[in-house]
């Protein structure tokens, strides 16, 4: 087996979430837990999308060792020579997702008929041009004072 | 002598300011840094998400999401205000309200119905007050954003563009350029444009599981609250650079007043010393 073939028969994998970078690296084997069932990804894999569940990801890496990487779901991307997860980092279903915007739609709905109201765009923005000459004017003060 | 206590008595209040403002300063210039650390964090997902969303938009020109159709005349647009929870931070949440407020003037001018969802406790406020139909808000976000508390309102908006409430997403930020400067921004979010996308690089298709729709439906709803995501995470490390910035100004000032009531104080001090002399001198004269 020449260089060349050994090194296309490891895969990059990159982890990723909105939050933080969880992992990348060099990988031999990747398992994963996607929608339709685990799949294993050995490198030159057909491109493949798909979503995860919530799961351990199982990384044999090229240095022969292994790690594990728990998922709470997402996105897969599979290249021939990249795999990118990108991870969920709330747990997400259909229906969670739907109570939580209906939660903030009630929320929103009841601090919404409490405070009182300027009633107008008009009054809004009188109010900050108020502010914002309020916030020169003192600009304006700092300056000339620090020039003493 | 008759105003010196009370000049001692206000030095020690403006010290007393001081302090609190130079706390308030270092607090939000270590807060800062943790911010900006985390607006970098998000940007490889992003920058990853957009890849494949410009992937599948051009791989598959036949399915057209909802998220993707440019809609002729909108009617009603939906509007995601982020602006910080406290204040105390300079203009930060001033100009982002006056620049969104400028544009909301303009759509009702030309007979276009705005909804918000206000993301952070100022925007909610002033919204509420404007009587801004308000459709969603999150508040008490803290200093560290969570996807998680992003979710409810973000899928309120997105369910409302989709039962075609409203044609248009647009999101009204800070964006964080360096620690002495931040500017107010007004993004499209959706309808999504090719161009926002880019160009997709070399051309084969995926396989997908279980079917190419469900994928990008999924795909194109995180891409849209990354992007949220990333406004809030940048909306927080302009807050903390404006409030150092406010801080400091804050702090400058208060050297200021203390250094004149000094002056003030030691003159007065003088007077009444020399006019306390000139009675002694004068009374021994007398004698």
């Amino acid at each position: 087996m020449t260089a060349h073939t050994h090194e296309s028969l490891t895969l990059t994998l990159n982890v990723v979430s909105a939050e933080a970078e969880i992992y990348s690296g060099k990988a031999t084997k990747i398992s994963v837990p996607a929608q339709m069932g685990e799949i294993g990804i050995m490198p030159r894999h057909t491109p493949l999308l798909t979503y995860l569940r919530a799961g351990e990801v199982r990384v044999h890496t090229s240095d022969g060792k292994q790690v594990l990487i728990y998922v709470s779901g997402g996105l897969l991307e599979i290249q021939p020579q990249i795999v990118t997860i990108l991870a969920d980092t709330a747990t997400r279903a259909a229906s969670t997702d739907k109570a939580a915007a209906d939660e903030a739609r009630r929320l929103t709905e009841e601090a919404m008929s409490k405070l009182e109201r300027f009633g107008s765009l008009d009054i809004a923005h009188a109010e900050l041009m108020a502010a914002i000459a309020e916030l020169s004017e003192l600009q304006r003060l700092h300056k000339r004072k620090t020039r003493w | 002598m008759a105003g010196g206590k009370e000049i001692r008595t206000k030095i020690k209040s403006v010290q007393n300011t001081q302090k609190i403002t130079r706390a308030m300063e270092m607090v939000a210039a270590s807060k800062m840094r943790k911010a900006q650390d985390r607006m970098r964090a998000a940007r490889p997902y992003a920058e990853k998400i957009r890849n494949v969303a410009a992937h599948l938009s051009h791989a598959h020109p036949e399915y057209r999401h909802p998220f993707v159709v440019a809609r002729a005349e909108p009617k009603r647009v939906g509007v995601v205000v982020v602006t910080s929870d406290k204040g105390l931070c300079g203009g930060l949440n001033t100009n982002v309200l006056r620049m969104i407020l400028h544009k909301m003037k303009e759509w009702e001018a030309s007979g276009v119905g705005v909804n918000v969802c206000a993301l952070g406790g100022k925007g909610f406020g002033f919204m509420q007050r404007a009587g801004a139909s308000v459709l969603a808000h999150q508040t008490g976000l803290g200093d560290t954003p969570h996807l998680e508390k992003l979710i409810g309102p973000v899928k309120v908006m997105l369910d409302a563009y989709i039962d075609g409430k409203i044609d248009a997403l647009h999101i009204c930020y800070t964006r964080f350029i360096n620690t002495m400067k931040q500017e107010p921004v007004v993004e499209q979010l959706l309808p999504i444009s090719g161009e926002s996308l880019g160009s997709a690089k070399g051309h084969w298709d995926y396989l997908y599981e279980p079917d190419a729709k469900q994928v990008i439906d999924e795909l194109l709803v995180r891409y849209i609250e990354t992007l949220i995501y990333q406004a809030v995470a940048e909306n927080m490390a302009s807050e903390q650079s404006s409030r150092m910035v406010a801080m400091k100004a804050a702090s400058d000032n208060a050297g200021n007043v203390i250094d004149e009531l000094k002056l003030i104080y030691n003159k007065t001090r003088q007077a009444a010393i020399t006019k306390e002399l000139s009675e002694i001198v004068a009374g021994a004269a007398a004698v």
